[in-house]
């Protein structure tokens, strides 16, 4: 069964295609970054104007890769939601003109589950059940993952996404944007011991975030190095590194919480902020202690990408599930409200 | 009662982040269907933070994130329709007319606006303008009516001080 998978909820535009006797065929990304990083942040109306500008390049340059024709596929998978609508829109609505006009069922696809399956694109993958840490510029989540379409919410942000802390506080220390990689450039050329940064919520029960206060914290922190003198490139990469620390510690303690809550020994993390090397390293020191592991996507599938839909969109339409005719896109969708995938051909 | 622009501005110290919650909760108590308030000041002022207080004390249960990643966040609150917007990834203000601004900005939704400046000639104007700036470890708010429905919201807040 060969699905083709559409995702254009955000930044990127991502096509992919997955056949479930195969794997992975063929995958392709265009990223808008380059478009932001002149604004300092995403620009969704250019955004979603690219994705209708660069999805049907992408879909011929899957086909050619993969060496398909159009009447080999099987089914489409696209975004439906969370996302910005108009963006979620063009993906939407294409999958289903060809899903249509190519005579295949269509399912749209929870962009946060396309996220926590990620790792199962890899050959050394996780089995169920385990603890899913979705970390990236719009969502800080803790989910409990029994199985495909099985997810229960153990905590999420409260406030700001880890990801919108680190570009922020990038911003604040004159950085460009996306600001994780950026911070984490600069942390590693920082004093760990000038600053000391608080932990936000580690001392209150629970696997909720809240990150803003320590954005907060770190603007505070560059306006008293500038009271002092001007802000200098090693307060910066001072700043940079209290930052990152805070990040990091916060995310292990719960991580760690969150697997002797639920009595779990593996943890998957994905999402953009998963690429962070510290917080990989510190993920792996600290879970090794408690005899668990922690799983990744490679690299390429930690950020938004049509892999990711492809595969989910492929688990469930093997399994029946279908969309009727209308086309919906939900800007807000809670995970837990989807199906799991034994029920699906009941549904 | 004064109308319009002549009232005075209205100045609030917010101490600490309870009290800045405590301010949207007041703001929560004064206001309207139909109102439009601007949330500015820079990053880390404490702007969603006042929202989360106004979205609490309209009876929201649960997290008020920040809509910096989405532009916008929907609350339907009992009887109220509110919207809460984060402009601060927009590159033009012309991109809010394919957001169909048009559409949220209505008679029976409330409006709270943060980073509205980006949104400057397509984004309708407001009834209340909220400038949040430093004041010591705190923050000195400052609301000035900009129409008769922005003064009345003022008015009844200097007549009911925050609780907190």
């Amino acid at each position: 069964m060969l699905i083709l998978g559409l995702e254009t909820s955000c930044d990127e535009t991502g096509v992919a295609l997955y056949d479930m006797a195969r794997g992975l065929l063929a995958d392709a990304l265009f990223s808008q970054v380059d478009i932001h990083v002149e604004y300092g942040g995403v620009v969704p109306e250019l955004a979603s104007r690219d994705h209708v500008r660069k999805v049907l390049p992408l879909l011929e340059q899957v086909l050619a890769e993969a060496g398909c024709t159009p009447q080999e596929i099987d089914g489409v998978a696209y975004t439906a939601g969370p996302g910005l609508v108009g963006a979620l829109m063009v993906g939407a609505t294409l999958a289903r003109a060809l899903a249509w006009g190519w005579g295949v069922p269509v399912l749209g696809v929870h962009h946060m589950e396309g996220h926590l399956l990620a790792p199962m694109l890899e050959d050394e993958h996780p089995q169920f059940p385990f603890v899913a840490l979705l970390v990236s510029g719009g969502h800080t989540q803790l989910v409990r993952v029994d199985g495909i379409g099985q997810y229960r919410m153990l905590g999420e942000s409260l406030d700001d996404a880890a990801g919108e802390a680190f570009d922020k506080a990038a911003k604040m220390l004159g950085l460009p944007y996306p600001g994780g990689p950026h911070i984490a450039r600069m942390a590693q050329r920082g004093d760990p011991a000038r600053f000391d940064f608080p932990r936000p919520m580690v001392n209150r029960p629970g696997l909720d975030f809240s990150f803003s206060g320590l954005k907060t914290y770190t603007l505070n922190t560059v306006a008293e190095c500038r009271q002092a003198s001007e802000l200098t490139e090693q307060d910066r990469c001072d700043i940079a590194r209290a930052f990152e620390d805070a990040v990091v510690a916060t995310l292990v303690i719960k991580c760690r919480r969150a697997l002797r809550q639920e009595a779990l020994k593996t943890l998957v993390i994905a999402g953009g902020v998963s690429a962070n090397l510290r917080l990989r390293s510190a993920l792996e020191r600290a879970l090794d202690k408690e005899g668990a592991r922690v799983f990744y996507p490679a690299a390429k599938y930690c950020t938004d990408n049509g892999a990711m839909i492809a595969y989910a969109g492929a688990q469930r339409l093997q399994a029946g599930q279908v969309d009727d005719e209308q086309t919906r896109v939900r800007p807000r969708w809670p995970m837990e409200e989807l199906p799991p995938l034994d029920a699906a051909g009941a549904a | 009662m004064s109308v319009g622009m002549s009232s005075a501005p209205l100045d609030i110290i917010a101490p600490d982040e309870a009290s800045m919650v405590a301010c949207g909760a007041q703001l929560a108590a004064a206001c309207e269907p139909g109102l439009v308030v601007f949330l500015q000041g820079e990053l880390g002022m404490g702007k969603t933070t006042l929202s989360r207080g106004f979205m609490l004390a309209l009876g929201h249960s649960g997290a008020v994130k920040s809509p910096t990643y989405t532009l916008v966040e929907p609350y339907r609150l009992a009887e109220l329709q509110v919207y809460h917007f984060d402009l601060y990834r927009l590159g033009d203000p012309l991109e809010l007319e394919f957001m169909g601004i048009r559409d949220y900005f209505t008679e029976e939704s409330i409006c709270l606006v943060e980073w509205p400046q980006r949104g400057t000639g397509v984004l309708p104007p407001a009834d209340l303008v909220i400038n949040i700036e430093r004041e010591g470890l705190g923050r000195r708010l400052t609301l000035r009516a900009a129409t008769a429905l922005g003064s009345t919201v003022v008015t009844r807040m200097r007549a009911s001080p925050p609780t907190a």
